[in-house]
């Protein structure tokens, strides 16, 4: 931090008490943009500041921990008329989270979740950045925050092995809704696996006051099986390189703006919505349906629009969008490019409550459909699939799919195994001469050591596969237990379960 | 991407020395065994004029060095119990998960991988062998078979295994060593168990002086860093160049070990 740029900012901080964050945002670049900053220290008066008295930085010397929040919450604002330094700690974990029901991904985040953790600081803070990476990550991570300026926007400086941790300094030059993300080589895989979030750079007369904020950010995610198949899903890098994700989804998981966890507001609340795109590939058409943005601050910067449909976000960018809720009900958050809203899990959830208001919505005034009714059949089928009573047909032919995204890799299509490192299932001797509940065991607690199948001695690892529902494991080994010349009968959810240690999922 | 001259070079040289081993060398240390010589096309070429590395022919352990072996070690050199250690050689993560300075415990498997070692330690347990730490080039062309073949790296299957072992979740306990299938030169575990030391690893991404460490060059953190390498597509090789420029030789990580290797010598 030059002396120059210290007076540039103390002029902001003038400035900032009497115009908008526009004009300020005008002057910054136009301070930031000159030629020769030692020449223009002599032209400027020396500062006129209730500003800190430090001559280096430019900002008090009491140090503020900032308060990180995860999505979809929001840190309450700095409330601050003054730059602070800032203190951030943000430790990097990589952790297996569902992304669907039944579905999980090895993520790798900022603060344990994804998007990580928001950031909130004011224009003109020294913030001191402590990245620490957890002694159980398997990776090296650093950060870059768009909200930096300087080479790489801090990635080299906090390049960091697991277990060890990395402290940088930057100051807050320019206000707006920032993006970081993982920037270690190959950066989009660690985008693609979460590594992303947002930093808040508040300009220096704060935001308007409203009564609800949240955080959402959208990112696209590509697993090896297909949506909704179960179980443990790896990266898979060609869909990554062609753009063809498996999931769209807001905050890192289908359903997580579902359900209890749906935003929520009152009648009558102003609703601020900090926005952004993770990526890595797509740009998001963000859009609340049964709703106008009343102002949307494009790109997270200053200026904004008033009265918007669908905003548009690039990846690595952000908006604020902020609208009145005047009618109670739910009000679905989707990416308008409507096949990732309704096929790849891009649906997000405001539940809005409070007194009706008819003059401003009435509500279905006359039902003209029929009803419609199901055939015998299809009810049958229907009831049988909610009591989780299947006929032997119905599960095997459930298992062959949970088979193929789960057990494939290893035992291959033909239950034939691999030669020497995997045994086979296909007419095995070990399913025929094990009892059930211990085959079963084997499943769900994983097997090490050596073992003798069909003459052949194998001496491999098997994982558990608990992470899969009874009903699921039911499926895999009735289909196991019924195919490839196996006779050994079907399994039911009840008989896993009795075997699962710890009980039921 | 190796060219094809080079990679016929490699299988065939494999091949020759395979069976004409047995009367021309000494024979290896035990658990070693015979790599290369090959030439392999590196992520990043020092030059544009240095686009492939020749690596002569080396003698590498078959599977990396264990929790029990390295547990004698110590005993043997009690300056690298973890409660004598110099502070400088090796930072607090060192051996941490053992029981006790000279005790495993229940909870690490003796035939697993060792793993929280500094590269001094891992140097200074493969010197007390006789042995040495593998450069990274010999490591890199022991890496690029797969189980069947001295150059896997067209083997888009054998990528893609390669790659889905970064998928699994890191808390998994390590398995023992060699329970996988050897690759071509009959090595085991060179993916999908744990990272390893090379004795330059400061070589990667930076200068070769890894005091130069802040320095690392910019254009290889953020998206750019896919334009000068060999194949962007090869995101295993990333990751591995990413983790050892991460590292100063006295960092110890969960995931961490190694293996020795030696100069596979020709009598005269």
């Amino acid at each position: 931090m030059t002396l120059a740029q210290t007076t540039c900012m103390s002029r902001h901080v003038i400035n900032a008490l009497k115009t908008s964050a526009l004009v300020l945002s005008s002057i910054t670049f136009a301070c930031q943009d000159l030629p020769n900053r030692n020449a223009v220290r002599l032209h400027l008066a020396p500062p006129m500041t209730a500003a800190p008295a430090d001559a280096t930085s430019g900002v008090s010397d009491a140090p503020v921990l900032a308060k990180l929040t995860s999505p979809p919450n929001v840190p309450p604002a700095t409330n601050r008329t003054k730059p602070a330094r800032v203190v951030v700690n943000l430790t990097v974990k990589e952790l297996v989270l569902p992304m669907a029901d039944g579905t999980q991904y090895t993520y790798w985040t900022f603060g344990g979740t994804v998007p990580g953790s928001f950031i909130r600081v004011r224009q003109g803070d020294l913030v001191e950045f402590h990245l620490q990476n957890d002694a159980t990550s398997t990776m090296p991570h650093n950060i870059d925050l768009h909200a930096v300026t300087g080479p790489g926007g801090g990635a080299a400086a906090s390049f960091t092995a697991p277990g060890h941790a990395s402290t940088f300094s930057f100051k807050a030059l320019n206000a707006g809704l920032f993006v970081y993300h993982c920037a270690t080589a190959p950066v989009p895989l660690h985008v693609a696996n979460g590594m992303y979030g947002m930093i808040l750079v508040e300009p220096p007369e704060g935001l308007a006051p409203v009564e609800r904020e949240y955080y959402v950010m959208e990112g696209d995610f590509y697993t090896k099986g297909k949506y909704h198949d179960k179980g443990l899903q790896p990266f898979d890098m060609q869909k990554g390189i062609e753009a063809r994700p498996t999931y769209v989804v807001f905050n890192g998981a289908e359903g997580s703006l579902l359900g209890d966890k749906a935003l929520k507001a009152n009648v009558g609340d102003t609703v601020r919505i900090f926005f952004g795109v993770g990526g890595p590939n797509l740009t998001s058409s963000f859009h609340v349906i049964g709703e106008i943005f009343d102002k949307v601050h494009f790109e997270g910067g200053s200026s904004f629009q008033d009265n918007v449909q669908t905003t548009l976000v690039p990846a690595g960018g952000s908006t604020i969008v902020e609208f009145k809720v005047q009618v109670p009900g739910d009000y679905p958050l989707v990416d308008h490019s409507l096949f990732r809203a309704f096929n790849q899990g891009a649906v997000g959830m405001l539940n809005v409550k409070g007194p009706e208001d008819k003059l401003i919505y009435s509500g279905k005034q006359q039902d003209l459909l029929a009803k419609q009714e199901l055939s015998p059949k299809e009810t049958a089928l229907a009831e049988a699939l909610v009591v989780g009573d299947l006929t032997t047909e119905q599960r095997i032919a459930a298992g062959r799919g949970l088979f193929a995204s789960n057990c494939a890799a290893c035992h291959q299509a033909t239950g034939l195994g691999l030669p020497g490192t995997i045994p086979p299932l296909a007419g095995s001797d070990y399913l025929a001469k094990n009892d059930k509940e211990r085959v079963l065991g084997v499943v769900l607690n994983g097997l090490t050591g050596q073992i003798k199948v069909n003459g052949n001695t194998f001496n491999s690892v098997m994982p558990p596969w608990n992470h899969l529902s009874n009903d699921d494991l039911a499926n895999i080994m009735s289909y196991v237990f019924n195919s490839w010349g196996n006779s050994h009968g079907v399994v039911s959810p009840a008989e896993i379960a009795k075997v699962r240690p710890g009980g039921a999922i | 991407m190796l060219p094809k001259v080079g990679r016929m070079l490699a299988i065939a040289c494999a091949l020759s020395s395979t069976a004409a081993a047995a009367p021309q060398r000494h024979p290896a240390p035990a658990g070693m065994t015979l790599v290369g010589p090959g030439v392999y096309e590196p992520l990043y070429a020092a030059s544009p004029a240095e686009r492939t590395v020749s690596v002569s022919a080396f003698l590498l352990d078959r599977k990396p060095v264990t929790n029990a072996e390295f547990l004698g070690f110590v005993r043997r050199d009690p300056r690298w119990r973890r409660d004598q250690v110099k502070r400088l050689l090796a930072d607090e993560g060192y051996l941490k998960h053992w029981a006790a300075a000279d005790r495993l415990g229940n909870g690490v498997r003796a035939a697993s991988p060792v793993t929280g070692v500094s590269w001094f330690a891992a140097k200074a347990f493969c010197v007390e062998r006789g042995a040495r730490l593998p450069t990274e080039r010999e490591w890199e062309l022991a890496a690029l078979a797969s189980e069947t073949g001295a150059d896997g790296s067209q083997d888009a299957r054998w990528l893609a295994r390669i790659l889905s072992f970064y998928s699994k979740p890191a808390s998994l306990p390590l398995r023992d060593v060699g329970t996988a299938r050897p690759n071509f030169w009959g090595i085991h575990d060179m993916h999908g168990l744990i990272w390893e030391w090379v004795y330059d690893f400061g070589a990667s991404l930076i200068a070769a002086d890894s005091r130069e460490k802040g320095d690392a060059e910019q254009n290889r953190f953020c998206g750019a860093s896919g334009a000068d390498s060999r194949d962007p597509g090869d995101y295993a090789a990333f990751m591995r160049v990413a983790f050892r420029s991460s590292l100063q030789a006295s960092f110890t990580t969960a995931r961490l070990g190694f293996r020795c290797a030696a100069d596979a010598k020709v009598p005269s």
